[in-house]
Protein backbone atom coordinates (compact mmCIF):
# COMPACT_ATOMS: atom_id res chain seq x y z
CA UNK A 1 0.00 0.00 0.00
CA UNK A 2 3.17 2.22 0.81
CA UNK A 3 4.02 1.82 -2.74
CA UNK A 4 2.02 4.73 -4.07
CA UNK A 5 4.32 6.83 -2.19
CA UNK A 6 7.60 5.39 -3.75
CA UNK A 7 8.23 5.86 -7.03
CA UNK A 8 9.56 2.25 -8.99
CA UNK A 9 13.13 4.12 -8.95
CA UNK A 10 13.21 5.58 -5.17
CA UNK A 11 14.82 2.05 -3.84
CA UNK A 12 17.67 2.50 -7.02
CA UNK A 13 18.39 5.98 -5.90
CA UNK A 14 18.92 4.85 -2.45
CA UNK A 15 21.03 1.66 -3.46
CA UNK A 16 23.02 3.67 -5.90
CA UNK A 17 26.26 5.36 -4.31
CA UNK A 18 26.65 1.90 -2.43
CA UNK A 19 26.09 0.21 -5.90
CA UNK A 20 28.27 2.24 -7.23
CA UNK A 21 31.09 2.20 -4.66
CA UNK A 22 30.98 -1.51 -4.31
CA UNK A 23 31.44 -2.23 -8.10
CA UNK A 24 34.07 -0.28 -8.16
CA UNK A 25 36.01 -1.36 -4.94
CA UNK A 26 35.09 -5.28 -5.05
CA UNK A 27 33.48 -6.05 -8.80
CA UNK A 28 35.45 -4.30 -11.07
CA UNK A 29 39.20 -5.80 -8.99
CA UNK A 30 37.99 -8.97 -9.30
CA UNK A 31 37.25 -9.08 -13.40
CA UNK A 32 40.78 -6.71 -14.14
CA UNK A 33 42.44 -9.10 -11.98
CA UNK A 34 41.38 -12.28 -13.67
CA UNK A 35 41.87 -10.64 -17.29
CA UNK A 36 45.04 -9.51 -15.78
CA UNK A 37 46.44 -12.94 -15.11
CA UNK A 38 45.63 -14.04 -18.57
CA UNK A 39 46.94 -11.55 -20.72
CA UNK A 40 49.97 -9.87 -21.40
CA UNK A 41 51.09 -6.40 -22.86
CA UNK A 42 53.28 -6.64 -25.44
CA UNK A 43 54.35 -3.58 -27.53
CA UNK A 44 51.47 -1.93 -26.07
CA UNK A 45 49.29 -4.77 -27.71
CA UNK A 46 47.27 -6.95 -25.08
CA UNK A 47 47.94 -10.91 -25.72
CA UNK A 48 46.21 -13.86 -25.03
CA UNK A 49 48.71 -16.04 -22.82
CA UNK A 50 46.38 -18.51 -21.54
CA UNK A 51 47.03 -20.22 -18.14
CA UNK A 52 50.63 -19.47 -18.46
CA UNK A 53 51.28 -17.17 -15.74
CA UNK A 54 49.40 -19.48 -13.78
CA UNK A 55 51.53 -22.44 -14.69
CA UNK A 56 54.31 -20.08 -13.76
CA UNK A 57 53.06 -19.47 -10.48
CA UNK A 58 52.91 -23.19 -9.89
CA UNK A 59 56.07 -23.79 -10.76
CA UNK A 60 57.79 -21.11 -8.42
CA UNK A 61 58.54 -23.26 -5.09
CA UNK A 62 58.22 -19.60 -2.87
CA UNK A 63 54.31 -19.94 -4.31
CA UNK A 64 54.23 -24.02 -2.77
CA UNK A 65 55.87 -22.56 0.71
CA UNK A 66 53.60 -20.17 0.62
CA UNK A 67 50.90 -21.84 0.40
CA UNK A 68 52.43 -24.46 2.69
CA UNK A 69 52.78 -21.73 5.58
CA UNK A 70 49.04 -20.96 5.05
CA UNK A 71 48.01 -24.72 5.61
CA UNK A 72 50.70 -25.01 8.41
CA UNK A 73 48.68 -21.61 9.95
CA UNK A 74 45.19 -23.71 9.93
CA UNK A 75 46.57 -25.82 12.80
CA UNK A 76 45.85 -23.01 15.05
CA UNK A 77 42.04 -23.52 14.86
CA UNK A 78 41.56 -26.31 16.73
CA UNK A 79 43.65 -24.75 19.08
CA UNK A 80 41.24 -21.53 19.02
CA UNK A 81 38.31 -23.62 19.60
CA UNK A 82 39.17 -25.86 22.07
CA UNK A 83 40.84 -22.85 24.04
CA UNK A 84 37.73 -20.60 22.88
CA UNK A 85 35.63 -23.64 24.43
CA UNK A 86 36.90 -23.76 27.73
CA UNK A 87 38.18 -19.93 28.55
CA UNK A 88 34.27 -19.06 27.52
CA UNK A 89 32.68 -22.20 30.05
CA UNK A 90 35.12 -20.56 32.60
CA UNK A 91 33.75 -17.36 32.46
CA UNK A 92 29.66 -18.44 31.84
CA UNK A 93 29.67 -20.18 34.88
CA UNK A 94 30.74 -16.81 37.02
CA UNK A 95 33.47 -18.25 38.00
CA UNK A 96 34.82 -14.96 40.47
CA UNK A 97 36.09 -12.23 39.13
CA UNK A 98 34.55 -13.21 35.43
CA UNK A 99 33.35 -9.98 34.52
CA UNK A 100 36.60 -8.32 34.40
CA UNK A 101 37.75 -11.66 32.65
CA UNK A 102 35.50 -11.01 30.27
CA UNK A 103 36.51 -7.14 29.18
CA UNK A 104 40.03 -8.12 29.66
CA UNK A 105 40.12 -10.95 27.09
CA UNK A 106 38.97 -8.75 23.92
CA UNK A 107 41.36 -6.18 24.50
CA UNK A 108 43.59 -7.76 21.66
CA UNK A 109 41.25 -7.17 19.55
CA UNK A 110 41.07 -3.49 19.27
CA UNK A 111 45.36 -3.87 19.24
CA UNK A 112 46.85 -3.14 15.36
CA UNK A 113 48.50 -6.21 14.16
CA UNK A 114 51.42 -3.99 13.76
CA UNK A 115 51.62 -2.89 17.30
CA UNK A 116 51.19 -6.09 18.24
CA UNK A 117 53.74 -7.73 16.00
CA UNK A 118 56.33 -5.22 16.90
CA UNK A 119 55.85 -5.82 20.85
CA UNK A 120 56.18 -9.49 20.53
CA UNK A 121 59.17 -9.45 18.26
CA UNK A 122 60.82 -8.30 20.81
CA UNK A 123 59.43 -10.18 23.53
CA UNK A 124 60.37 -13.42 21.52
CA UNK A 125 63.71 -12.65 20.34
CA UNK A 126 67.27 -14.26 21.30
CA UNK A 127 67.74 -12.07 24.53
CA UNK A 128 63.54 -11.33 24.58
CA UNK A 129 61.44 -12.08 27.96
CA UNK A 130 60.00 -15.13 26.72
CA UNK A 131 63.75 -16.82 26.50
CA UNK A 132 64.44 -15.66 29.63
CA UNK A 133 61.53 -16.88 31.39
CA UNK A 134 61.98 -20.36 29.40
CA UNK A 135 66.09 -20.08 31.09
CA UNK A 136 65.05 -19.02 34.63
CA UNK A 137 63.22 -22.18 34.62
CA UNK A 138 66.11 -24.20 33.36
CA UNK A 139 64.77 -25.07 29.86
CA UNK A 140 68.22 -23.24 28.18
CA UNK A 141 68.04 -25.51 25.36
CA UNK A 142 64.94 -24.38 24.46
CA UNK A 143 65.93 -20.74 24.16
CA UNK A 144 66.26 -19.58 20.54
CA UNK A 145 65.68 -16.32 18.41
CA UNK A 146 61.97 -17.67 17.84
CA UNK A 147 61.30 -15.25 14.88
CA UNK A 148 64.99 -15.61 13.07
CA UNK A 149 65.28 -19.27 13.01
CA UNK A 150 63.36 -21.07 9.83
CA UNK A 151 62.02 -24.23 12.18
CA UNK A 152 60.31 -21.99 14.64
CA UNK A 153 59.55 -18.80 13.00
CA UNK A 154 55.81 -19.34 11.62
CA UNK A 155 54.93 -21.21 14.69
CA UNK A 156 55.93 -17.94 16.51
CA UNK A 157 53.97 -15.84 14.14
CA UNK A 158 51.18 -18.55 14.76
CA UNK A 159 51.36 -18.16 18.16
CA UNK A 160 51.04 -14.63 17.91
CA UNK A 161 47.51 -15.31 15.68
CA UNK A 162 46.18 -17.29 18.11
CA UNK A 163 46.81 -14.16 20.90
CA UNK A 164 44.88 -11.82 18.62
CA UNK A 165 42.08 -14.23 17.52
CA UNK A 166 41.30 -16.04 20.73
CA UNK A 167 38.77 -12.97 22.27
CA UNK A 168 36.60 -13.03 19.69
CA UNK A 169 36.04 -16.96 19.71
CA UNK A 170 35.55 -16.63 23.84
CA UNK A 171 32.93 -13.76 22.97
CA UNK A 172 30.94 -15.31 20.10
CA UNK A 173 31.05 -18.66 22.61
CA UNK A 174 30.14 -16.63 25.56
CA UNK A 175 26.81 -15.41 23.55
CA UNK A 176 25.83 -18.67 22.16
CA UNK A 177 26.13 -20.28 25.82
CA UNK A 178 23.77 -17.91 27.65
CA UNK A 179 21.03 -19.11 25.47
CA UNK A 180 21.23 -23.03 25.93
CA UNK A 181 18.78 -23.84 28.45
CA UNK A 182 19.55 -24.17 31.72
CA UNK A 183 17.79 -27.38 32.39
CA UNK A 184 19.75 -29.55 30.03
CA UNK A 185 22.85 -28.50 32.74
CA UNK A 186 20.67 -29.37 35.26
CA UNK A 187 19.46 -32.56 33.81
CA UNK A 188 23.33 -33.49 33.10
CA UNK A 189 23.84 -32.71 36.39
CA UNK A 190 21.26 -34.80 38.13
CA UNK A 191 23.09 -37.81 35.59
CA UNK A 192 26.01 -37.08 37.43
CA UNK A 193 27.88 -35.60 34.59
CA UNK A 194 31.32 -33.64 35.45
CA UNK A 195 32.52 -30.43 34.09
CA UNK A 196 34.30 -32.14 31.10
CA UNK A 197 31.60 -34.59 30.28
CA UNK A 198 28.80 -31.36 30.58
CA UNK A 199 31.26 -30.08 28.19
CA UNK A 200 31.34 -32.77 25.72
CA UNK A 201 27.60 -33.88 25.96
CA UNK A 202 25.85 -30.70 26.59
CA UNK A 203 27.65 -27.61 25.49
CA UNK A 204 29.61 -28.75 22.34
CA UNK A 205 26.46 -30.49 20.57
CA UNK A 206 24.28 -27.25 21.24
CA UNK A 207 26.78 -25.23 19.93
CA UNK A 208 27.84 -26.49 16.79
CA UNK A 209 26.37 -23.71 14.53
CA UNK A 210 28.58 -21.28 16.13
CA UNK A 211 31.85 -23.21 15.89
CA UNK A 212 31.47 -24.09 13.05
CA UNK A 213 30.84 -20.51 11.71
CA UNK A 214 34.08 -19.81 13.84
CA UNK A 215 36.07 -22.40 12.83
CA UNK A 216 35.10 -21.29 8.95
CA UNK A 217 35.79 -17.45 9.96
CA UNK A 218 39.52 -18.80 10.66
CA UNK A 219 39.88 -20.63 8.05
CA UNK A 220 39.33 -16.96 6.20
CA UNK A 221 41.88 -15.32 8.51
CA UNK A 222 44.39 -18.09 8.25
CA UNK A 223 43.97 -17.56 4.16
CA UNK A 224 44.14 -13.90 3.41
CA UNK A 225 44.10 -11.98 6.45
CA UNK A 226 47.70 -12.46 8.18
CA UNK A 227 49.91 -10.27 5.63
CA UNK A 228 50.35 -7.83 8.78
CA UNK A 229 52.19 -10.28 10.92
CA UNK A 230 54.30 -11.75 8.37
CA UNK A 231 55.30 -7.70 7.34
CA UNK A 232 56.03 -7.12 10.73
CA UNK A 233 57.00 -9.89 12.42
CA UNK A 234 59.32 -11.48 9.56
CA UNK A 235 58.97 -9.86 6.01
CA UNK A 236 58.97 -13.20 4.74
CA UNK A 237 62.09 -14.25 6.35
CA UNK A 238 65.02 -15.84 8.09
CA UNK A 239 65.00 -16.70 3.97
CA UNK A 240 61.48 -17.43 2.40
CA UNK A 241 60.51 -19.70 5.46
CA UNK A 242 57.21 -17.45 6.46
CA UNK A 243 55.85 -16.38 3.18
CA UNK A 244 52.15 -16.90 2.85
CA UNK A 245 49.83 -16.55 -0.23
CA UNK A 246 49.28 -13.09 0.27
CA UNK A 247 52.95 -11.80 0.93
CA UNK A 248 53.54 -13.75 -2.40
CA UNK A 249 51.10 -12.00 -4.18
CA UNK A 250 52.31 -8.46 -2.84
CA UNK A 251 55.96 -9.15 -3.29
CA UNK A 252 55.19 -10.30 -6.70
CA UNK A 253 52.63 -7.45 -7.42
CA UNK A 254 55.38 -4.33 -5.85
CA UNK A 255 58.89 -5.40 -5.14
CA UNK A 256 58.99 -7.51 -8.23
CA UNK A 257 56.62 -6.00 -10.74
CA UNK A 258 55.79 -9.38 -11.81
CA UNK A 259 51.72 -8.05 -11.95
CA UNK A 260 50.80 -10.95 -14.06
CA UNK A 261 52.22 -13.83 -11.59
CA UNK A 262 50.72 -11.95 -8.95
CA UNK A 263 47.43 -11.90 -10.37
CA UNK A 264 47.45 -15.53 -11.14
CA UNK A 265 48.35 -16.21 -7.89
CA UNK A 266 45.62 -13.70 -6.36
CA UNK A 267 42.77 -15.62 -8.49
CA UNK A 268 43.94 -18.74 -6.60
CA UNK A 269 43.72 -17.02 -3.41
CA UNK A 270 39.98 -15.81 -4.76
CA UNK A 271 39.11 -19.11 -5.32
CA UNK A 272 39.98 -20.64 -1.91
CA UNK A 273 38.04 -17.94 0.04
CA UNK A 274 34.92 -18.58 -1.87
CA UNK A 275 34.96 -22.12 -1.25
CA UNK A 276 35.15 -21.21 1.96
CA UNK A 277 32.93 -18.34 2.10
CA UNK A 278 30.02 -21.17 -0.19
CA UNK A 279 31.32 -23.62 2.59
CA UNK A 280 30.37 -20.44 5.11
CA UNK A 281 26.83 -20.04 3.60
CA UNK A 282 25.67 -23.34 3.00
CA UNK A 283 26.18 -23.75 7.09
CA UNK A 284 24.35 -20.49 8.20
CA UNK A 285 21.62 -21.86 5.82
CA UNK A 286 21.41 -25.14 7.67
CA UNK A 287 21.78 -23.50 10.90
CA UNK A 288 18.68 -20.93 9.93
CA UNK A 289 16.75 -24.15 9.26
CA UNK A 290 17.48 -26.13 12.31
CA UNK A 291 17.01 -22.97 14.67
CA UNK A 292 13.59 -21.73 13.07
CA UNK B 1 49.49 -48.66 43.75
CA UNK B 2 45.69 -49.60 42.83
CA UNK B 3 44.62 -47.04 45.40
CA UNK B 4 46.82 -44.01 43.92
CA UNK B 5 45.17 -44.78 40.72
CA UNK B 6 42.02 -44.53 41.98
CA UNK B 7 42.37 -40.63 43.97
CA UNK B 8 43.91 -39.67 40.67
CA UNK B 9 41.10 -40.45 38.77
CA UNK B 10 38.63 -39.12 41.09
CA UNK B 11 40.99 -35.81 41.48
CA UNK B 12 40.45 -35.72 37.51
CA UNK B 13 37.01 -36.56 37.24
CA UNK B 14 36.05 -33.24 39.87
CA UNK B 15 38.40 -30.76 37.37
CA UNK B 16 39.04 -28.30 37.31
CA UNK B 17 38.09 -27.28 40.80
CA UNK B 18 37.57 -23.72 41.69
CA UNK B 19 41.68 -22.98 42.07
CA UNK B 20 42.40 -24.36 38.77
CA UNK B 21 39.54 -22.50 36.97
CA UNK B 22 40.87 -19.28 38.83
CA UNK B 23 44.08 -20.26 37.90
CA UNK B 24 43.47 -20.77 34.22
CA UNK B 25 41.84 -17.61 34.16
CA UNK B 26 44.32 -15.36 35.66
CA UNK B 27 46.67 -17.24 33.53
CA UNK B 28 44.95 -16.10 30.84
CA UNK B 29 44.70 -12.78 31.93
CA UNK B 30 48.17 -11.92 32.48
CA UNK B 31 49.04 -13.29 28.69
CA UNK B 32 46.46 -11.07 27.15
CA UNK B 33 47.76 -8.03 29.24
CA UNK B 34 51.68 -9.12 29.22
CA UNK B 35 52.09 -7.42 25.57
CA UNK B 36 50.63 -4.35 26.75
CA UNK B 37 52.04 -4.05 30.36
CA UNK B 38 55.88 -4.38 28.37
CA UNK B 39 55.24 -1.76 26.20
CA UNK B 40 54.08 0.82 28.49
CA UNK B 41 56.65 -0.13 31.26
CA UNK B 42 59.29 -0.81 29.02
CA UNK B 43 58.09 3.16 27.24
CA UNK B 44 59.18 4.79 30.27
CA UNK B 45 62.63 3.40 30.84
CA UNK B 46 65.76 4.50 29.70
CA UNK B 47 68.04 2.74 27.23
CA UNK B 48 70.63 1.04 29.85
CA UNK B 49 67.21 0.17 32.37
CA UNK B 50 65.68 -1.74 29.13
CA UNK B 51 68.35 -4.13 28.85
CA UNK B 52 68.70 -4.78 32.51
CA UNK B 53 65.16 -4.60 33.76
CA UNK B 54 63.12 -5.59 30.83
CA UNK B 55 60.14 -7.19 33.39
CA UNK B 56 60.26 -5.25 35.73
CA UNK B 57 58.47 -1.73 36.39
CA UNK B 58 60.64 0.94 35.18
CA UNK B 59 62.86 2.11 38.16
CA UNK B 60 63.30 5.94 37.53
CA UNK B 61 60.15 6.52 35.07
CA UNK B 62 61.34 8.80 32.37
CA UNK B 63 58.75 10.60 29.59
CA UNK B 64 62.00 11.54 27.76
CA UNK B 65 60.52 8.49 25.29
CA UNK B 66 57.51 10.22 24.55
CA UNK B 67 59.01 13.70 24.53
CA UNK B 68 61.46 11.96 21.10
CA UNK B 69 59.07 10.75 19.82
CA UNK B 70 56.59 13.43 19.71
CA UNK B 71 59.22 15.45 18.31
CA UNK B 72 59.42 12.93 15.48
CA UNK B 73 58.87 15.35 12.41
CA UNK B 74 56.03 13.61 10.85
CA UNK B 75 54.31 11.99 13.94
CA UNK B 76 51.99 15.15 14.52
CA UNK B 77 50.92 14.89 10.62
CA UNK B 78 50.10 10.83 10.67
CA UNK B 79 48.50 10.58 13.73
CA UNK B 80 46.87 13.57 11.70
CA UNK B 81 46.57 11.41 8.77
CA UNK B 82 44.61 8.73 10.43
CA UNK B 83 42.39 10.74 12.44
CA UNK B 84 41.27 12.10 9.26
CA UNK B 85 41.09 9.24 7.20
CA UNK B 86 38.98 7.10 9.91
CA UNK B 87 36.61 9.92 10.14
CA UNK B 88 36.12 10.90 6.93
CA UNK B 89 35.89 6.83 5.47
CA UNK B 90 33.82 5.71 8.36
CA UNK B 91 31.20 8.69 8.00
CA UNK B 92 31.15 8.36 3.96
CA UNK B 93 30.60 4.35 4.13
CA UNK B 94 27.91 4.82 7.16
CA UNK B 95 25.93 7.46 4.73
CA UNK B 96 25.83 5.59 2.33
CA UNK B 97 25.27 2.27 3.96
CA UNK B 98 22.31 4.00 5.82
CA UNK B 99 20.72 4.68 2.33
CA UNK B 100 21.34 1.02 1.13
CA UNK B 101 20.33 -0.82 4.41
CA UNK B 102 17.16 1.32 4.27
CA UNK B 103 16.20 0.62 1.08
CA UNK B 104 16.84 -3.38 1.52
CA UNK B 105 14.91 -3.71 4.94
CA UNK B 106 11.60 -1.29 3.88
CA UNK B 107 11.54 -0.80 0.17
CA UNK B 108 10.01 -3.40 -2.62
CA UNK B 109 12.01 -3.70 -5.70
CA UNK B 110 12.64 -6.50 -8.00
CA UNK B 111 15.88 -8.67 -7.00
CA UNK B 112 15.87 -6.92 -3.42
CA UNK B 113 16.60 -9.94 -1.57
CA UNK B 114 18.91 -11.27 -4.02
CA UNK B 115 20.97 -8.21 -4.36
CA UNK B 116 21.23 -8.38 -0.46
CA UNK B 117 22.41 -12.07 -0.36
CA UNK B 118 25.08 -11.09 -2.98
CA UNK B 119 26.43 -8.19 -0.87
CA UNK B 120 27.09 -9.68 2.33
CA UNK B 121 29.63 -12.26 1.22
CA UNK B 122 31.70 -9.53 0.00
CA UNK B 123 33.30 -9.54 3.70
CA UNK B 124 35.45 -12.58 2.95
CA UNK B 125 37.26 -11.00 -0.27
CA UNK B 126 40.70 -10.67 0.67
CA UNK B 127 41.99 -6.80 0.58
CA UNK B 128 45.07 -7.89 -1.19
CA UNK B 129 42.90 -9.07 -4.25
CA UNK B 130 41.76 -5.56 -4.56
CA UNK B 131 45.33 -4.18 -4.48
CA UNK B 132 46.42 -4.75 -7.62
CA UNK B 133 43.79 -3.78 -9.98
CA UNK B 134 43.24 -0.52 -7.55
CA UNK B 135 46.79 0.21 -7.75
CA UNK B 136 46.95 0.60 -11.25
CA UNK B 137 43.73 2.49 -11.98
CA UNK B 138 44.30 4.53 -9.15
CA UNK B 139 47.24 5.57 -10.43
CA UNK B 140 46.11 6.44 -13.62
CA UNK B 141 43.74 8.62 -11.60
CA UNK B 142 46.13 10.43 -9.20
CA UNK B 143 44.78 8.92 -6.58
CA UNK B 144 48.03 7.44 -5.00
CA UNK B 145 49.74 9.13 -2.68
CA UNK B 146 46.43 11.04 -2.58
CA UNK B 147 44.58 10.19 0.34
CA UNK B 148 41.53 10.35 -1.80
CA UNK B 149 42.08 7.04 -2.57
CA UNK B 150 42.72 4.76 0.52
CA UNK B 151 39.20 6.96 1.60
CA UNK B 152 37.37 5.70 -1.54
CA UNK B 153 38.65 1.68 -0.74
CA UNK B 154 38.01 1.81 3.07
CA UNK B 155 34.82 3.20 2.42
CA UNK B 156 33.61 0.64 -0.25
CA UNK B 157 35.48 -2.15 2.32
CA UNK B 158 33.04 -1.23 5.12
CA UNK B 159 30.14 -1.56 2.99
CA UNK B 160 28.97 -5.08 3.11
CA UNK B 161 29.55 -5.11 6.77
CA UNK B 162 27.92 -1.82 7.26
CA UNK B 163 24.63 -2.81 5.11
CA UNK B 164 24.79 -6.13 6.64
CA UNK B 165 24.38 -4.44 10.26
CA UNK B 166 22.38 -1.97 9.63
CA UNK B 167 19.38 -3.63 7.65
CA UNK B 168 19.06 -6.43 10.01
CA UNK B 169 18.60 -3.71 12.61
CA UNK B 170 15.87 -1.85 10.57
CA UNK B 171 13.71 -5.01 9.98
CA UNK B 172 13.34 -5.52 13.26
CA UNK B 173 11.59 -2.14 13.77
CA UNK B 174 7.96 -2.24 13.36
CA UNK B 175 6.77 -1.72 9.73
CA UNK B 176 3.91 -0.01 11.08
CA UNK B 177 5.76 3.33 12.13
CA UNK B 178 6.92 3.96 8.37
CA UNK B 179 3.19 3.29 7.10
CA UNK B 180 2.27 5.45 9.70
CA UNK B 181 4.39 8.14 9.16
CA UNK B 182 4.11 8.04 5.26
CA UNK B 183 0.52 8.10 5.62
CA UNK B 184 1.28 11.54 7.59
CA UNK B 185 2.67 13.10 4.36
CA UNK B 186 6.35 11.99 5.68
CA UNK B 187 8.51 11.38 2.53
CA UNK B 188 10.66 8.74 2.66
CA UNK B 189 13.70 10.36 3.39
CA UNK B 190 12.01 11.75 6.55
CA UNK B 191 10.96 8.48 7.73
CA UNK B 192 14.81 7.74 7.22
CA UNK B 193 16.39 10.48 9.04
CA UNK B 194 13.48 11.51 11.26
CA UNK B 195 12.36 8.26 12.80
CA UNK B 196 14.58 5.25 12.13
CA UNK B 197 18.34 6.86 12.46
CA UNK B 198 17.07 7.78 16.20
CA UNK B 199 15.64 4.53 16.90
CA UNK B 200 18.96 2.54 15.29
CA UNK B 201 21.60 4.21 17.22
CA UNK B 202 22.87 1.13 18.96
CA UNK B 203 23.28 -0.53 15.47
CA UNK B 204 25.03 2.91 14.48
CA UNK B 205 27.25 3.01 17.17
CA UNK B 206 28.37 -0.49 16.68
CA UNK B 207 29.18 -0.34 13.36
CA UNK B 208 31.20 3.38 13.95
CA UNK B 209 33.37 1.88 16.81
CA UNK B 210 34.16 -1.97 14.59
CA UNK B 211 34.81 0.34 11.00
CA UNK B 212 37.17 2.86 13.07
CA UNK B 213 39.16 0.15 14.55
CA UNK B 214 39.61 -1.20 11.44
CA UNK B 215 40.96 1.51 9.34
CA UNK B 216 42.76 3.16 12.45
CA UNK B 217 44.28 -0.62 12.78
CA UNK B 218 44.76 -1.21 8.58
CA UNK B 219 48.06 -1.23 7.21
CA UNK B 220 48.30 -3.07 3.21
CA UNK B 221 46.24 -0.32 1.55
CA UNK B 222 47.29 2.58 3.61
CA UNK B 223 50.93 0.92 2.79
CA UNK B 224 50.63 0.79 -0.73
CA UNK B 225 48.18 3.75 -1.63
CA UNK B 226 50.71 6.18 0.35
CA UNK B 227 53.86 6.03 -0.30
CA UNK B 228 55.34 9.39 0.66
CA UNK B 229 56.08 9.88 4.42
CA UNK B 230 54.33 12.87 4.50
CA UNK B 231 50.65 11.22 3.92
CA UNK B 232 51.14 7.91 6.03
CA UNK B 233 49.26 7.25 8.59
CA UNK B 234 49.97 6.64 12.14
CA UNK B 235 50.05 2.85 11.74
CA UNK B 236 52.35 3.06 8.81
CA UNK B 237 54.65 5.19 9.68
CA UNK B 238 55.29 3.38 12.85
CA UNK B 239 56.01 0.29 11.72
CA UNK B 240 57.95 1.58 8.50
CA UNK B 241 60.00 4.66 9.77
CA UNK B 242 59.84 4.21 13.55
CA UNK B 243 60.77 0.32 13.39
CA UNK B 244 64.13 1.39 11.49
CA UNK B 245 64.98 4.28 13.06
CA UNK B 246 64.49 3.34 16.10
CA UNK B 247 65.88 -0.40 16.37
CA UNK B 248 68.30 -0.16 18.89
CA UNK B 249 66.28 2.23 20.82
CA UNK B 250 63.13 0.18 22.08
CA UNK B 251 62.15 1.96 24.89
CA UNK B 252 61.74 5.35 22.19
CA UNK B 253 59.48 2.89 19.53
CA UNK B 254 57.66 1.55 22.61
CA UNK B 255 56.27 4.61 23.10
CA UNK B 256 55.28 5.42 19.47
CA UNK B 257 53.41 2.06 19.73
CA UNK B 258 51.96 3.35 23.26
CA UNK B 259 50.68 7.07 21.21
CA UNK B 260 49.18 4.69 18.12
CA UNK B 261 47.10 2.47 20.91
CA UNK B 262 45.66 5.03 23.31
CA UNK B 263 43.22 6.37 20.69
CA UNK B 264 42.34 2.84 20.10
CA UNK B 265 42.13 1.66 23.98
CA UNK B 266 39.85 4.69 24.68
CA UNK B 267 37.47 4.19 22.51
CA UNK B 268 37.64 0.34 23.44
CA UNK B 269 36.71 1.62 27.19
CA UNK B 270 34.09 3.59 25.90
CA UNK B 271 31.99 1.15 23.50
CA UNK B 272 33.25 -2.04 24.69
CA UNK B 273 29.35 -2.79 24.59
CA UNK B 274 28.87 -1.74 21.20
CA UNK B 275 31.62 -3.57 20.11
CA UNK B 276 31.03 -7.08 21.10
CA UNK B 277 27.51 -7.00 20.58
CA UNK B 278 28.24 -5.75 17.21
CA UNK B 279 30.64 -8.60 16.46
CA UNK B 280 28.57 -11.22 18.08
CA UNK B 281 25.34 -10.11 16.46
CA UNK B 282 22.97 -13.18 15.42
CA UNK B 283 25.39 -15.84 17.00
CA UNK B 284 23.87 -16.49 20.19
CA UNK B 285 21.00 -18.42 19.02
Amino acid sequence: MHRSFQSKYTPYLYLSPALILITLVFVYPVFDLIRRSLTKLVDGATTWTGLIAYQNALRDPIFWTSFSNNLRLLISIPILVVLSLIFSSLIFERTGGWRYYRSLIFIPYVLAIPVVGIVFSYILQANGVFNQILRSIGLDSLAREWLGTSATAIWAIMFVVIWKELGFGIVLFLARMSSISEELYDAAKLDGAGWWQQMVYVTIPQMTTVIEFYIIINMITMLSWVFSYVLVMTKGGPGNSTWVLEYFIYQKAFPYSQMQIASAAAVMLLIFAFLLMFMQARLRHQGEGVEG
Amino acid sequence: MKSSNLINFQRLKRLPSGLVKQLALILLSLLTLFPLYFMITNSFKVQDEFFNNLLGLPQNPILGNFTKILQHPNLGRWFFNSILLTTGSVMVSTIIAILAAYAFALMRFPGRDTLFNLITPLMVIPPIVMVIPMFVLFRQLRLVNNPGGPLIIYSGLMLPFTIYLLRNFFVTIPKEIQDAALIDGCTEFQVLTKIYLPLSRPALVTSIIVNAVWVWNELLIALVFLQTEELRTLIVGITTSLQKRFTLDVPSLMAGLAVATIPMIILYIIGQNALVRGLVAGHDK
